[in-house]
Formats: C-alpha cells, sequence, structure tokens
C-alpha cells in the first residue's frame, strides 16, 4: 500500500520538452513511472522518450486516460500550467516548479476551492513510492521499500533522512515532498490523515523548517487524530528574524512567529520526539517501529 | 526585495498616495539645501533598513539650519544597529492630530491577501498585533477579484477611524492594495498615516518588500535592487544568482537546497560553532556554480573553514567535485581549510576526483561539520 501514487498512476508530464521535463521524464520512465503523456503548446504529435506530446492538458488526459501531472513548466508560466492542470479531471497535479511568484499562487489557492483535484507542491521534490512510481526529480536510488511513511517541506533534506533510514534497513511506504513556498496545495496535515489512514504505514516521519504556523497545525492534529507514531524534525533553530533562508516560506517574521522553537515545542506537546540531528531522527524511528 | 523609505515613496507617490514633498541627501550640505527647498520644520530620516529607527536616533526633527545641520552631522555615517547610514530623507515635517496604520500584505495562513487598518498607528504594528489583536482591522481579499470597494470602508468602519477622514483612508487603503497587486509586494504598509488639523491624511512612512520570485515581470523595481542592497556581499549573491545570508560566525557553509543548508547551520551551531553564513546553491549545479560559491564564501573575512555539504539528487557529486578542485586550484594557497562531503548521486565518482591535498573528504553530514567546527577553532 502507499498514499497517492503507485505502480497503476497514469502520467502527464506538463513541460515535457524543456531541459529538465525531458531529463526527469526519461529517469520517471526508468524508475517504472507510468508516464502517458506530455503537453508542451505548439509540440503536439511530436514524442518524447517515446511518450507522445499534446498541446494542451486536456487533449493528453482524454487520450492517455491519465489521472496525474507533473509540472515542470518554468516560474513565469506555472501558475497558467496549474491553472490548465486544475481544469481537468486530474486526480493529482505535482509541481516541481521553483520561484512561482506568491500572487499567482493565491489565485491558484482560490480556485483549488472550486475542485477536486489535489495539488501538491510547487517549489518541491514530488512524491514516490519505492519500487513502483515516482513523480518529480526525486533520485529513485536511495530510497526502498518498507513502512515509514516520509512529509517534508524540503528536497534535500528528504533525501538526507531518506539516506539514513534505507542504510539502517527502514524502506518507505511513500514519501511526499509538500514545497517550501509560502502558498502550496498539500499541507502536512494532508500528508499525514493520507499515511494515517494507510494501513501499511507504521509510522511517519514529519521534516518542518521555520516560517508560518502549518508545523504547529500539524502537530495539533497530530495530537488529537493519529494512531501512528510520527518522529520530527525541524530546520533552520540558527535562521535570524527577517532573513529568507533560501524557500520563500522560510522566513521568521519580525514579530517571532514561525520560530524553531515554537514548532519543536508543538511537536514535543504532542508526543512527537523531534531529533537534534537527521541521524537522531532515524534513531528515533527505529525506536517507534 | 526591501526598498528603502524613499524608493517606497516614489512609488506610493506614483500611484496617487499623498506623501510629504522629500528629498534625498549624501551630505551635510545637501540637508542643509533640501531643507531650505522644502521649508522648515523638516524631518531628517536614516535610509537603513532597521526597524524602530526613530528610538535608535536615526530619525531627528530640524526647525532651522543648525539644527538641520546638526541632524545631518548626527545620523550620516551613524551605526544603525549594525548598518552604516549613507543616505538620508530629508521630509517635510507633518503637523498631525492622528497617527493611523494601513497595510496589505499576504496570510500564507489564509493563502490569500489581507488588509488591516488600526488606528493605533506610529508605534510598532507586530507589538499592537501581540498585545492587542482585536486594535487592527483585518479585511481577507479574494486575489481574483481584488479587493471591493465595501471591503476598504468595511476596514476603516470596523477599525473606528474618525469619521471625517473615513472616506480619504479607504481610498488610501484602495489605492495601497492595487499597488500591492500591481507591483507584487508580499507586503505594501504606511506606518504611520497621519492625519493632519486639516483632516488630510499624509503617508509619513512607506514599507515596499517585493516578491523576489515576482521581479522578472518588474524591471523598473528590479532596477532599484542594487541601491535597495546593504551589504556588499548580499550585492555580490544577487550578480551570481544564489540565496545567501550573511550571519555573525566563521564557519562558512555551502550546500544544495534550503532545507538542508538550513540543517547543516543547525548541525554547525549543535557542535559547537557559529555560522558565518547561509548560501544555497541549488539543484544541479555545474562547475561554474561551485566556483563562484567559494569566491562568495572567502570574500567573507569571518569566515575561518568552510564546510560544503552535497546532497545529489538533481545534483551530480562528479560535477561538484571538478567544480571544487577548479576552484582551488587557482589558489598557490588555499585561503581557508574546505571540507567536503558528497552523498547521492554520483557521489562516490566525486570523492574519487577531489584532490586530498586541497580538500578534507567526510563521508557523513555529522562528521564533516564537526570536522570543519574544529578547523574554525584551530584558526582562530
Amino acid at each position: 500500500m502507499s498514499i497517492l501514487v503507485d505502480e497503476d498512476t497514469r502520467v502527464v508530464v506538463q513541460g515535457i520538452t524543456g531541459g529538465e521535463g525531458k531529463f526527469h521524464t526519461k529517469q520517471m520512465i526508468e524508475y517504472g513511472t507510468n508516464v502517458v503523456a506530455g503537453t508542451s503548446p505548439g509540440k503536439g504529435g511530436q514524442e518524447v522518450a517515446g511518450v507522445p506530446v499534446y498541446d494542451t492538458v486536456e487533449e493528453a488526459v482524454e487520450a492517455e486516460d491519465a489521472d496525474a501531472s507533473v509540472v515542470f513548466v518554468p516560474p513565469a508560466f506555472a501558475g497558467d500550467a496549474i491553472f490548465e492542470a486544475l481544469d481537468t479531471d486530474l486526480d493529482l497535479v505535482v509541481a516541481i516548479t521553483e520561484g512561482i511568484p506568491t500572487q499567482d499562487m493565491a489565485k491558484v489557492n482560490k480556485r483549488l476551492t472550486e475542485t477536486d483535484t489535489r495539488l501538491q507542491g510547487p517549489n518541491c521534490p514530488g512524491i514516490i513510492t519505492p519500487g513502483e512510481s515516482k513523480l518529480g526529480i526525486l533520485p529513485g536510488n536511495i530510497f526502498s521499500e518498507g513502512n515509514v511513511g516520509l512529509v517534508s517541506r524540503s528536497g534535500t533534506l528528504t533525501y538526507q533522512v531518506v539516506d539514513s533510514l534505507t542504510q539502517r534497513g527502514i524502506g518507505q511506504t511513500t514519501a511526499i515532498g509538500i514545497g517550501g513556498d509560502p502558498i502550496i496545495g498539500t499541507s502536512f496535515i494532508d500528508a499525514l490523515e493520507a499515511f494515517e489512514n494507510d494501513p501499511e504505514t507504521d509510522a511517519v516521519v514529519m521534516c518542518g523548517e521555520i516560517g508560518g504556523e502549518d508545523e504547529e497545525e500539524a502537530a495539533a492534529y497530530i495530537a488529537e487524530h493519529m494512531d501512528t507514531p510520527v518522529a520530527g524534525f525541524i530546520a533552520g533553530r540558527t535562521a535570524p528574524p527577517g532573513k529568507r533562508m533560501g524557500h520563500a516560506g522560510a522566513i521568521v517574521s519580525g514579530s517571532g512567529t514561525g520560530t524553531a522553537e515554537s514548532k519543536i515545542d508543538a511537536l514535543n506537546d504532542a508526543g512527537v520526539p523531534v531529533g537534534d540531528t537527521p541521524e537522531e531522527v532515524a534513531d528515533n524511528v527505529e525506536d517507534l517501529l | 526585495m526591501r526598498l528603502h523609505e524613499y524608493q517606497a515613496k516614489d512609488v506610493f507617490a506614483d500611484a496617487g498616495i499623498p506623501t510629504p514633498p522629500s528629498a534625498l541627501a549624501t551630505t551635510v550640505e545637501e540637508v542643509v539645501e533640501q531643507a531650505e527647498e522644502i521649508g522648515y520644520p523638516v524631518a531628517v530620516k536614516a535610509q537603513v533598513h532597521v526597524g524602530g529607527r526613530g528610538k535608535a536616533g536615526g530619525i531627528l526633527l530640524a526647525e532651522d539650519e543648525t539644527e538641520a545641520r546638526e541632524a545631518a552631522e548626527d545620523i550620516l555615517g551613524m551605526d544603525l544597529k549594525g548598518y552604516t547610514v549613507e543616505k538620508v530623507l530629508v521630509e517635510g515635517a507633518v503637523d498631525f492630530k492622528n497617527e493611523l496604520y494601513v497595510g496589505v500584505t499576504m496570510d500564507r495562513g489564509a493563502g490569500q491577501p489581507v488588509a488591516m487598518v488600526s488606528t493605533q498607528g506610529g508605534v510598532d504594528i507586530e507589538e499592537v498585533a501581540a498585545e492587542d489583536p482585536e486594535a487592527i482591522a483585518r479585511e481577507h481579499i479574494d486575489p481574483a477579484f481584488g479587493m471591493h470597494p465595501y471591503q476598504a470602508r468595511k476596514a476603516v468602519y470596523d477599525a473606528g477611524v474618525p469619521k471625517e477622514v473615513a472616506r480619504d483612508v479607504a481610498s488610501v487603503l484602495t489605492t495601497l492594495y492595487d499597488l500591492w497587486e500591481d507591483t507584487d509586494a508580499s507586503d505594501a504598509e504606511i506606518n504611520p498615516l497621519m492625519i493632519t488639523e486639516d483632516d488630510e491624511v499624509i503617508a509619513a512612512d512607506a514599507v515596499l518588500n517585493v516578491d523576489d520570485d515576482a521581479l522578472f515581470r518588474h524591471a523598473d523595481l528590479a532596477e532599484m535592487e542594487d541601491e535597495a542592497a546593504e551589504d556588499d556581499l548580499e550585492a555580490k549573491a544577487n550578480e551570481y544568482g544564489f540565496d545567501y545570508v550573511r550571519l555573525d560566525g566563521n564557519v562558512g557553509i555551502i550546500g544544495n537546497g534550503a532545507g538542508l543548508v538550513m540543517t547543516t547551520l543547525d548541525l554547525v551551531d549543535y557542535y559547537g560553532g557559529e555560522p558565518a553564513n547561509f548560501l544555497d546553491i541549488g539543484g544541479g549545479a555545474k562547475a561554474e556554480r561551485v566556483t563562484n560559491a567559494l569566491d562568495m564564501v572567502f570574500s567573507d573575512e569571518n569566515v575561518d573553514a568552510v564546510v560544503f555539504n552535497i546532497f545529489g539528487g538533481i545534483t551530480r557529486g562528479d560535477e561538484v567535485a571538478k567544480g571544487i578542485n577548479e576552484a582551488l586550484g587557482q589558489f598557490d594557497q588555499i585561503p581557508k581549510p574546505v571540507v567536503v562531503r558528497l552523498a547521492g548521486t554520483n557521489a562516490e565518482e566525486g570523492r574519487e576526483i577531489l584532490n586530498d591535498e586541497l580538500v578534507t573528504v567526510e563521508e557523513t553530514l555529522e562528521g564533516a561539520v564537526q570536522r570543519t567546527v574544529e578547523y574554525a577553532e584551530d584558526e582562530q
């Protein structure tokens, strides 16, 4: 079992003819992802890595009966690409693109209230169900099949933690990167709920970072609704207020909200052990299992 | 990007928000000249990105030439919370009876913009928000429609703005929302919005922070960026296109991916060191970016040792290793010790390529950070 994606998920790649789109389409196919179509306006009729290209997402979804899309479109056009995907009946849209203007995402966010389609990201590494399917840019070789779910705001931090788990022989059901932007589709709570409902997931790792209040809200959710144990990590303990630490969403505001301390306290209060180092997170997962 | 007050005021004035007459000055003589032109009394205001400038002595009133000269001498060149003041804004002083706050920002929890009005202007609004949240009227805006006129009126009435000026304040708020949207701002604020004895409203301060990710569609604002940068190293980082934040410590940090770089900073602190910077070289970095990153970190005089932490997804370990060899090969003597930790895609190939005479290679993140902290202590 897994959450959101499995070997049957039929995937459209938006922006398949661009450098990133092309490279990662090949990587996804190599991993076993069922990539059924790509889109690129004006390039309909071409093929990339044996995958048919369509001008619009609607055409691609209708012709190839797709369930999910993954967006590699550059930031200036990515908001539009997400709107296009949300106008079809896809179940899941995974936006990899980093650097989409926040006001574009506010408009997308409004649209999400009117559709059943789930958005993951943007500015995320994607989602992977080891051994079955990956949508995005995660390096497949570090993941292994198992019983731990992982949800994270950061890509490379996810790799770091997964690597520690895999090296100890602890595999994963699904790993999901929710993205480092201030406005994102799928939240920690959405992912935690899905893991809680997945019988194969015996423990969950949640990697948060400074900025916003999503981790605090997730802690409240864990305390109230989860039986599956959770191990936590929070990046940005040393970040000074008012400075954006790379991710647009990773900023401690002047009034002191969004600090690592407040997030760690909230998680501890919810019974979630928070590791000081990535290795300690792996130790905690071993204990929980 | 955070604009200076004088830059933000230009944008506000162009949009039709009333602002006092003002001019920028960089010398004492210029301050006096501009003050004469504007007419006394004037305020002399330090142009640095520091909250609470007034309390820290960065804003002084001058009734005449002697006082203007004294104010200019005091403020120009002064150290304001770590920033040297090089520019001041000379501005006609406003005789006011009330000070309001108006602002527009992105409420990330709600995922939509929020317009705010308060009659407690002229003080730190974040303190007001913490101590008396009811004193700030908030109106969430649907970004697809923009702010409806009724929403501006409602925010003004809810905040208890005096009737005589309600219409004008609502008009300022509407203009502020429109310019927030037009400039892709993250925050647009007027604090204080002054009300004069004649019931005129005037923006006595201006804050405009623009979304860095949207600068590509605002060439006019992007041009202000160099002037807005306050730190030579941060300006250099803009040039190289790096996410860079300068900190106070002596351990230089380079990595890929915001979360992992933040974690590396935290580990430096955890093992007893002090981070000198945050530097994310991003995904898929090639040799040239690696060279530029090392150049950035070596440019910081505080740095005593450097940790290079790469977990390759799209980024390839062999590419990074080549870049490190190339960059360090240019020196007769390596300026500061460099510790490298490579993991993920092509990490093994990368470790084989790395020149042991130039760098120390560590297998684990924790090991690399501990080693770098030791080096930094030895260098001191």
